[in-house]
């Protein structure tokens, strides 16, 4: 690795700075909040500059990757429901290795057979008998599992294993996903991936809310095992406790700080793992590869590199580690909610953080990751104060001041926008440019 | 077995709703068509653009109500319509002056255009929530139905009614009308061949002297029109939510990609394509086979194909189909 330029290291120091200041002025319990989704934000961060820095590949389905991946933190840890198990289970897995098989029958028909009416019409009929065959084994099932105690399981569970073991899980379903999307997309126009992919988003969320078989649906799954020791444990340790009293701070708060410092220790050994992993490749003739291709694609066909399989690959990588960071969202959190997974949130946010931190580095991403989750919690509390301080003149049930301030939420969005804007028109290399 | 009954079914659940929505996806995805014939690049900030067109028109609709202004049985929202249009149309050029024009003489790649387009796409939404909020809001007023449930059974005589509101009329007279002027103005006047010609060939056109500004210009005025109108229209059928235009956003790419992207004819049949589709495979055909078949034959089930929640995957599903087999779309759209 070359040395750091002391420029980069000035603006890691900065937002290093915001972060101390949050923590002086607020709380530290605040600052390691947004701390530990800033690590999650960078990332999912390095996974889009993975394909839009190293590739110039559009997603915009980030969403439905980090979804994904949060489904994996359910299957792989909570402790399985034997009654569901029972009533459904095996017919359900049944089902969908007959939906797999239709799907593949379907797609042999169409390689195998001559082109014609012929063709067609064996894949309709293949598609149309593996779907009705699919949803006679399906829909019993999927209600028996359903009707099991819905108040509290109605779903299969997962496998009980640790949660840990979810983040790779995670990176491997979104890598999934991403090969059909990919499949399908890579190759055509760029405009195509974006709206392919944001299709995708759509239905995986989708998915997540209506098949409550799989993970309770919009019901939530809550309580999800966790990796790092629970606070109300550590208050009632001795050897917590006699630690707490040497520090000169109360149980309550110590045992909080503690176990965010230590998801925040997982995580940040994720990231470097991540970002050694990505610099390598970068650095590689893998990774001067992929920067040829972006950059001339004609060219390096010429030189005998298959763009498509290149691209195809890149991509099911860059998802993997939004799956993987999605997993590792859900594992923070504790639980499962599809409701709150919002494109501007998780997959336009991630652009922005990409685009102002430098397109095409790493460590640019990263820092990106950082400043604009830092800036995304604390837009709000800012233009709260700034409108309350612009309307202080008015009266206090001034309608015009009361919608402002009732709106201030919604000045985040706007910043965003602002920022994306500015940034891509006036240094679209980022802050940290590629070398 | 009661055939008459069977298609009135059909009709009153499908037929009717998926013209509508259809007419509704075809405007949407004709704006969407147009930015990317003239512009070339796939526009994310449509969804927003029409959800903006459509608070002006709620907040001048508003205005009217309170100063006693009505348009009888017709919903206000028409007299408001005009102000909406002006309004987007100022905002969409204020946006081209300050962000597109800027990359369109840098000529940058289209993706950094979709990329700034999610800029916008941010701020507007951000406006749309600041001024108006996240909520539902409804503004519909006036007759409610063409044709009741209770006046077409007395009338017919049958046991199921079909029931057709104002506002799917409405959409369906207002649809034909926009695209009748829009395809007059494509092919008869001097702006809008000047405008088929630079979607055809840049080059070309910018040598027999076309003011690439002038057209752009156009396009964004004809854009914000249409934009509205589709959110209005779709606004007065369903509901007004900020966040149901966002996700409109799938639906109207996907017309606008199975009729061939920077195709104003396929965009309208994509419309149409998208919408039977996606309400016909939610919908649950139990009441119709139940007019069709024997006594002993009635089904058991809903016969849905999917549940409605699914409906954004019919629209991916047909977009992934086309992909595959046909990318330039049904009709012949811009190179792939």
């Amino acid at each position: 690795m070359t040395r750091i330029a002391p420029r980069n290291l000035i603006l890691f120091g900065l937002v290093a700075v915001l972060y101390i200041a949050t923590g002086v002025m607020q709380s530290w319990n605040t600052t390691l909040t947004i701390l530990n989704m800033g690590l999650i934000s960078a990332v999912m961060a390095l996974g889009v500059n993975m394909q839009w820095g190293y590739a110039g590949l559009f997603n915009v389905g980030i969403l439905g990757f980090t979804a994904l991946g949060g489904v994996a933190a359910v299957i792989v840890s909570m402790p399985p429901v034997p009654e569901a198990w029972a009533a459904g289970g095996p017919r359900i897995l049944l089902a969908l290795l007959i939906g797999a098989a239709t799907i593949f029958a379907a797609s042999q028909a169409w390689k195998r057979l001559p082109a014609g009416v012929l063709r067609v019409a064996a894949m309709l009929a293949v598609l149309i008998g593996g779907f009705i065959l699919y949803r006679a084994i399906f829909d019993p099932a999927r209600d028996a599992v359903e009707s099991v105690n819905p108040a509290l399981t109605g779903y299969l569970g997962g496998l009980g294993l640790p949660i840990v073991l979810a983040w790779p899980v995670g990176g491997l379903f979104a890598a999934g996903a991403a090969w059909i999307v990919g499949k399908t997309a890579l190759g055509l126009r760029s405009d195509y991936l974006a709206i392919a992919t944001l299709g995708i988003a759509e239905i995986i969320l989708a998915v997540l809310k209506n098949e409550d078989w799989m993970a309770r649906g919009v019901k939530n799954v809550t309580g999800l095992p966790r990796p790092v020791p629970y606070e109300i444990d550590l208050q009632n340790a001795d050897w917590f406790l006699s630690l707490s009293d040497r520090l000169g701070v109360s149980a309550v708060t110590f045992s909080s700080i503690t176990v965010k410092l230590s998801y925040a220790a997982l995580f940040t050994v994720v990231l470097l793992l991540l970002i050694w992993m990505t610099q390598m490749a970068l650095n590689s003739p893998w990774g001067r590869m992929m920067r040829a291709i972006r950059d001339n694609e004609v060219s390096s066909e010429a030189m005998g590199k298959d763009v498509t399989r290149r691209h195809l690959q890149i991509f099911i990588l860059g998802s993997a580690v939004c799956g993987l960071a999605g997993a590792m969202m859900t594992t923070l959190d504790g639980q499962l909610v599809p409701g709150t997974y919002n494109p501007l949130r998780f997959t336009f946010l991630i652009w922005v953080m990409v685009i102002v931190g430098g397109s095409g580095n790493n460590w640019g991403s990263v820092l990106g990751g950082f400043l604009i989750w830092w800036l995304w919690i604390m837009v709000e509390p800012i233009g709260l104060w700034l409108i309350q301080t612009l309307t202080a003149g008015m009266a206090e049930d001034n309608a015009l001041r009361v919608h402002l301030i009732d709106s201030a939420a919604h000045m985040r969005l706007l910043t965003m926008g602002v920022f994306l804007l500015v940034m891509l028109r006036f240094n679209p290399r980022g802050l940290i440019p590629e070398r | 077995m009661d055939l008459i009954n069977a298609i009135v079914v059909l009709a009153n659940f499908v037929i009717v709703p998926a013209t509508a929505y259809g007419a509704q996806l075809a405007l949407g995805a004709l704006g969407v068509t147009l930015i990317y014939g003239i512009l070339r690049f796939s526009n994310f900030a449509h969804g927003d653009t029409m959800a903006f067109g459509a608070m002006v028109t709620i907040l001048v609709t508003w205005a009217l109500q309170g100063a006693g202004i009505t348009l009888g049985p017709l919903p206000t929202a028409l007299l408001a319509l005009p102000v909406g249009i002006a309004a987007t149309a100022l905002l969409v050029i204020g946006t081209d002056r300050v962000v597109y024009r800027f990359y369109r003489q840098q000529k940058a790649k289209p993706v950094i255009y979709v990329i700034a387009s999610l800029g916008v796409m941010f701020i507007m939404n951000g406006l749309v929530r600041f001024i108006i909020g996240v909520g539902d809001q409804r503004f519909a007023d006036g007759e409610r139905f063409i044709i009741s449930a209770r006046t077409f059974r007395s009338m017919t005589g049958l046991d199921e009614a079909l029931a057709i509101r104002t506002s799917q009329g409405l959409t369906l007279v207002i649809a034909v009308i926009a695209v009748a002027l829009l395809f007059w103005f494509l092919n008869k006047t001097r702006t809008g061949k000047s405008m088929r010609a630079f979607s055809d060939n840049e080059d070309l056109a910018l040598l027999s002297g076309i003011n690439p500004e002038k057209v752009v210009l156009v396009t964004w005025i004809i854009v914000a029109a249409l934009a509205t109108t589709a959110g209005v229209l779709y606004g007065l059928d369903k509901s007004f939510k900020p966040f149901t235009y966002f996700q409109l956003l799938l639906p109207i790419f996907a017309s606008a990609i199975v009729g061939g992207l920077g195709n104003p004819l396929g965009a309208i049949a994509g419309g149409f394509v998208i919408a039977f589709s996606e309400i016909s495979v939610t919908y649950a055909f139990r009441r119709f086979a139940a007019h069709l078949l024997p006594e002993s034959w009635q089904p058991e089930g809903l016969m849905q194909l999917l549940s409605t929640d699914y409906k954004f995957a019919v629209s991916f599903a047909i977009l992934l189909i086309v992909l595959l087999f046909k990318p330039t779309g049904l009709f012949k759209g811009k190179s792939v």
